[in-house]
């Protein structure tokens, strides 16, 4: 019985990474490593204008000064900065004005992976900016949007058309000093997607950004900045892909949210890099700096992510909580098999008075896979009446995998009530057999359990993406149930 | 300023300086690890907040003090330390007083009590047990990140010794009364053995009493070894005044089938910092660790506590709670580390803080480690104030809101201290918490001497 059970684990946590096909398209890339030169050829192939520049070599300069941290209880190979390909364009004749000119490889591409770049075909209503390896390769319902006043594009095309918006916001969540790998993005980043919701705008449709890595040996910097003006909502989705190459690719990508006075920010991520073969060997090394402010009262950025990718993940997306009465939300649910490593949490630091703050996060390990939680809970002395809920919980699938949590509660106001709490388990034998007696193999209960484990972050999401990612935690967990 | 360099010149001279006198007075068994233990500490260094299991605790107030440099008792000390009893009302103890971490000298030097176990000085204890002390002597400790273990390992002198030879049961608790009593700023590095030998049991009460205004540092290292099927609890009652620093590691290593606990009551203490580790290194073996601390003025209360499962089918809870007023700040630092090996795990770890004032603080960082998946591991950590709904209770039921607040209070402490095993002081902590709580000086009534 208990092998049986082994076994089932084992055949449900083996699945393949579906997304593993390589695009067989011409691409500009400039030569490996990094330097100045490196930099300014960046800049000057996307025509940037002199202050974006001047940012980007000095974030270079800083990010010389600094060196790769070491406290994540993660075991990463060494990076060598020297054989990376920090630029990488599928080559196209001249930008695409519509669709039709857009190479078909390329839209093949993204169709293979479920990303319809066709608006007309298209009925959920989904506006996408779908990027590859560096460079933005269409945004969908620009039009649309654009009538309602909301700014939707790659970040290339905000520098040239609207630079005094980015000029004011870029690097205002995270500064180019923040830590190695955002300024390593400061200073390299290739594109990524720009997105403004003016005042009091509801914007009717979800907005997604899809990104690709295709080319070897490169590495994606991209760099996502989303405004949310007074009393604007939006729903932000994004989601990622890659080739399974031996070699690890690096990614390390910065978002940076601004909620302005009663505005409402949601962010759902669906992290499916290719997670390396059984042995651990290749992956996407997963370093994201992601933070959002609630700059004005009454605002609030809800954060949810399903990581399933990767092979090691190195992310916390955090919210600044400034205005009064202001909200952060952090639904997780992380998944490492195989030898995936995963070091995610958040960070919630309370400024304003009676500012709210939600942590979920639920961590599967499976195989020898190693999943840790790290959070911070912050309350400043200035922080009436701040709330907190965290609750981290984590299943160990198999008797190789580690569950880790590390929450870290700093409280400095004394209306403030700060609640934590976490439980590591695996799934029990008596639930286990409650589901055999009732007809259902033992592999059908323990996907029925997980997804009922995983159930609270993944209903956060937007109804297409929980799908999506209700699926992928199957298949994520292919083989290794036991 | 960094001050740090400075304190390891400092400490560096001391050694130098001791090595040809004091240090070479004591038992070989010690020396022999003086210099590689010198050597850590210099490469370790005192520990800042940049060091994760110091990340809330600043040490600079209390190492920056000029003590005098280096302490070793002389008689007259101790007839002042003579005067000193401890009478708690229906509390049968065997007790003994310990001068600054020091032994009375003399005959006293080692004894054994009825039943056959011995307490005493370390220095005896290596003549007379020559090979029990080879086999335990430094053998527990961790010192992978903290200097100032190894800087107890070389400079420390004495400490207790206490020996539960194998089957021995000792049914009164052993009090130990460690005073602090001194016309000078001191820094004392006392270092302690506890064997309780297969199949003993032995209870410890340790209490801390500061006698005399001046600076106090105490750096404590205590080695425990709980053998198979034995039984080992701890109760520390600490209550300093604001200038004594008190810093202790407390290393407990267990063998299987055994049961320990440790309990650590901080009432008073300008800076308090308990560090317990719990090694269930043997198959169903069971620890608990409890504490308590009430703080105010400008005080700051740590508690560091790593429960590591080596063995299978281990249990274990950990029960910490805080009070914290005037400008007082806390930390609690808790580790659950389940290894691979330790399938059938339970462990169990809590935190509760209450924060009475705005300028008052509190840090916590409960963790959890999981190598293993047939466990069941839960930690939660709270801070926030006393409960609304429950002060409105009391009040609709006629009690005064400041009579209602002090209930609520000691409810919330009373959660650890019912934990105490020996009932006799489990009221007298209640009683000294109690009063603790009514700000008035938590003192035994038939106490001679003032300690507040």
């Amino acid at each position: 019985m208990e092998n049986d059970q082994d076994k089932i684990l084992n055949d449900v946590t083996s699945g393949e990474y579906k997304f593993g096909f390589v695009t067989d398209i011409e691409s500009d890339s400039i030569p490996a490593g990094l330097n100045e030169d490196v930099i300014r050829l960046i800049s000057s192939k996307k025509k940037e204008p002199e202050w974006l520049l001047e940012f980007r070599l000095k974030s270079y300069r800083h990010w010389l000064t600094m060196k790769m941290p070491t406290w994540a209880n993660l075991r990463i190979p060494e990076i060598n900065y020297k054989d990376i390909i920090f630029y990488s364009a599928p080559k196209q004749k001249i930008a695409p004005s519509s669709l039709s000119d857009v190479d078909p490889e390329l839209i093949r591409t993204f169709d293979k992976l479920g990303i319809p770049l066709e608006e007309q075909k298209h009925l959920t209503g989904v506006a996408v900016d779908a990027v590859m390896d560096s460079i933005s390769v269409k945004t969908t319902f620009r039009e649309t949007l654009a009538e309602m006043g909301i700014i939707f594009c790659s970040f290339s095309e905000a520098v040239k058309e609207h630079p005094s918006l980015v000029q004011k916001y870029l690097a205002s969540v995270v500064p180019y000093t923040d830590n190695f790998f955002a300024t390593l993005n400061s200073a390299v980043f290739s594109d990524g997607s720009f997105c403004y919701i003016p005042k009091g705008v509801r914007c009717p449709m979800e907005l997604s950004t899809y990104f690709r890595i295709n080319a070897s040996n490169t590495g994606q910097f991209e760099r996502t900045l989303l405004i949310a003006d007074e009393e604007a909502y939006v729903s932000y989705l994004e989601g990622c892909t890659a080739p399974m190459r031996d070699e690890n690719q690096l990614h390390a990508a910065v978002v940076e949210i601004v909620a302005e006075c009663g505005a409402e920010v949601k962010y759902s991520t669906v992290q499916n890099w290719y997670p390396g073969d059984k042995d651990g060997k290749g992956g996407i090394l997963n370093f994201v700096t992601k933070r959002g402010i609630c700059k004005g009262d009454d605002s609030k950025i809800s954060w949810t992510q399903v990581e399933t990718g990767s092979a090691i993940t190195w992310k916390y997306p955090s919210c600044i909580l400034r205005g009064n009465n202001s909200t952060g939300e952090f639904y997780s649910v992380a998944v490492t098999n195989n030898h995936q490593q995963a070091d995610t949490g958040t960070k919630m630091i309370h400024i304003g008075k009676n500012t709210k703050s939600t942590i979920l996060s639920k961590g599967i390990s499976a195989g020898f896979g190693q999943n840790s939680y790290r959070g911070l809970v912050k309350v400043l002395s200035k922080a009436e009446g701040a709330r907190n809920f965290s609750q981290c919980d984590s299943l160990l699938l198999g008797d190789k995998c580690g569950a880790h949590t590390f929450p870290y509660i700093e409280v400095d106001n004394p209306s403030a009530i700060v609640e934590h709490e976490a439980t590591t388990s695996r799934i029990g034998e008596d639930q286990i057999f409650y589901c055999n007696q009732r007809g259902i193999s033992t592999e059908d209960a323990i996907g029925l359990i997980v997804n009922g484990y995983a159930r609270e972050v993944i209903n956060k999401l937007p109804m297409e993406f929980a799908v999506e990612a209700q699926k992928l935690l199957q298949i994520s967990l292919e083989g290794s149930v036991g | 300023m960094d001050y740090r360099p400075e304190v390891i010149s400092k400490m560096s001279a001391l050694y130098a300086a001791g090595s040809g006198s004091f240090l070479k007075d004591s038992p070989e068994l010690f020396n022999r690890y003086r210099e590689s233990a010198f050597e850590d500490f210099k490469r370790l260094g005192i520990p800042d907040r940049k060091n994760e299991a110091y990340k809330y605790t600043n040490l600079e107030t209390f190492l920056n003090y000029q003590y005098q440099e280096y302490y070793s008792p002389l008689p007259a000390d101790f007839r002042e330390a003579e005067k000193f009893h401890c009478e708690v009302e229906d509390l049968d103890v065997w007790n003994m007083v310990l001068l600054n971490g020091f032994f009375p000298n003399g005959e006293k030097g080692l004894v054994m009590l009825p039943g056959g176990i011995w307490v005493g000085s370390m220095k005896f204890a290596v003549k007379q047990f020559p090979a029990l002390m080879e086999k335990h002597y430094n053998k527990y400790v961790e010192n992978a990140n903290d200097g100032l273990v190894p800087l107890n390992t070389a400079l420390a002198t004495d400490g207790l010794f206490i020996y539960a030879p194998k089957n021995t049961v000792y049914t009164k608790p052993v009090q130990i009364v460690n005073l602090l009593h001194s016309d000078k700023d001191i820094f004392v590095q006392d270092r302690n053995l506890v064997v309780v030998e297969d199949g003993a049991q032995l209870s410890l009460l340790v209490c801390d009493h500061a006698l005399s205004p001046q600076h106090f540092l105490t750096n404590t290292v205590t080695e425990v070894y709980v053998g198979r099927n034995s039984r080992f609890d701890i109760i520390r009652v600490q209550n300093q005044h604001n200038n004594s620093g008190k810093m202790t590691h407390t290393y407990i290593h267990q063998e299987r089938d055994s049961y320990a606990s440790s309990n650590n009551i901080t009432l008073h203490g300008g800076l308090v910092r308990n560090a317990t580790w719990h090694h269930l290194g043997g198959e169903n073996a069971e620890t608990h660790s409890y504490g308590l601390f009430l703080a105010d003025k400008h005080q700051h209360i740590a508690n560091f506590v790593k429960v590591d499962h080596v063995a299978p089918n281990c249990n274990s809870t950990q029960l910490f709670k805080g009070v914290l007023d005037d400008n007082a700040s806390g930390a609690f630092n808790g580790r659950i580390m389940v290894h691979k090996e330790a399938q059938g795990t339970n462990a169990y770890q809590s935190n509760n803080n209450i924060i009475l004032s705005e300028n008052a603080r509190m840090d916590t960082k409960p963790q959890l480690e999981i190598f293993a998946d047939d466990v069941k591991c839960s930690h939660g950590a709270t801070v926030g104030q006393i409960d609304a709904d429950a002060l409105f209770y009391l009040r609709s039921r006629g009690i005064d809101a400041r009579e209602a607040r002090l209930m609520l209070m000691f409810g919330f402490a009373h959660e650890v201290i019912q934990n105490i095993p020996i009932e006799a002081l489990r009221d007298r902590i209640d009683n000294l918490v109690h009063q603790r709580l009514r700000g008035e000086l938590s003192r035994c009534a038939s106490c001679a001497i003032q300690c507040n």
